[in-house]
């Protein structure tokens, strides 16, 4: 077994999963990461697994490839996600069945396999990403929002579920960064959301990183079921 | 297919060293006798609902991490029968062969 901590962060291959991947990898951790593709880069103390998060026989082959080579898994970040900003009206029914899918099936199997193998550890810290969309009700984001609810739902009740073996459970909702997912959003709509923000700006991979360095200290320990919006949402 | 199937035997010891570690991570006293007719599941059980969920747990890890045997004992299936596939660990040690079996 390695003497250094296992990470698991889902999806991977951009954005602000990536950015994690490469901050951790450089701290130190031995970084694992997936998506539904190869990712375009490489770094030391870094694996890739093209795994889609809501395909079950998928995520656990990944996860006992991890506990097969480390001996170990002991933090997971589930960014994995999917968004499609769209009117409720003309939203069709494979498209939020494909976000529900991902964003919330997705996050609980990883979430179950992970904590599997946390538990012979009795240590372990997950933290699910959520958004600031769900909590300002944001037009056009229905069913992306909805998902990122039940993912605050599924942490706070798996935080009373595992907390016995050690396993620490949070969520992050970020405030809109720069990424592909929210670039064919109307600038008017996101600068609209910023301005409604205690903190008038955008985030930055920075603070996610800020976020999940105090979820996944060791001293960390008495923190669970807890969500920490930035820029002032609540 | 499995790098390796185990026979029943090897899977009643899995079972039984399962139990071991989850009453005693759990602070139960541990019965004298622990056999194929050790009951896990109802009023006569040795352990609790939440004590079913780490041995659960625990088996699969074991099977997984000294057998290289990947396998998932809380399917559909499993939840659905009539007659629980975990309520003794003789019972429990046949499921596991009938699911390698499958696999």
């Amino acid at each position: 077994m390695t003497d250094r901590q296992v990470m698991l962060i889902t999806g991977s291959r951009k954005g602000i999963g990536r950015y994690l991947a490469e901050y951790y990898a450089g701290k130190g951790y031995i970084v694992e990461g997936c998506s539904r593709g190869d990712a375009q880069w490489e770094a030391e103390n870094y694996t890739h697994h093209n795994v889609d998060v809501a395909n079950e026989a998928q995520v656990k082959q990944m996860i006992t490839s991890i506990a097969r080579r480390h001996g170990r898994l002991d933090i997971v970040l589930n960014n994995a996600a999917i968004a499609t900003m769209n009117h409720v009206l003309l939203t069709p029914a494979s498209t939020a069945n494909r976000m529900l899918e991902v964003n919330v099936t997705g996050t609980m199997l990883v979430c179950r396999d992970a904590a599997k193998v946390m538990i012979r550890r009795r240590y372990g810290r997950i933290v699910n990403f959520t958004t600031i969309v769900a909590p300002i009700a944001l037009a056009g984001e229905a069913i992306y929002a909805a998902s990122k609810s039940a993912v605050v739902t599924l942490t706070r009740i798996l935080a009373f579920e595992l907390g016995q073996w050690g396993i620490t459970c949070n969520s992050f909702g970020a405030t809109p960064i720069m990424t592909d997912m929210i670039r064919g959003v109307p600038q008017d709509k996101i600068d609209a959301v910023v301005n409604g923000l205690a903190i008038k700006r955008l985030g930055t991979h920075e603070d996610c990183a800020n976020v999940c360095d105090f979820f996944i200290r060791p001293e960390s320990d008495n923190i669970t079921g807890q969500v920490i919006y930035l820029g002032g949402v609540t | 297919m499995q790098d390796q199937l185990i026979d029943r035997a090897t899977s009643v010891q899995v079972v039984i060293a399962s139990l071991r570690e989850v009453l005693d991570q759990a602070g139960e006293p541990i019965p004298e006798q622990l056999d194929e007719e050790t009951v896990l599941v109802g009023n006569t059980a040795v352990l609790d609902s939440l004590g079913v969920v780490s041995l659960i747990v625990e088996v699969e890890q074991r099977l997984e991490m000294d057998h290289n045997i990947s396998v998932t004992l809380a399917s559909d299936k499993a939840m659905s029968q009539r007659n629980s596939p975990f309520r003794t660990v003789g019972v429990l040690a046949d499921y596991i062969g009938t699911i390698l079996k499958e696999q």
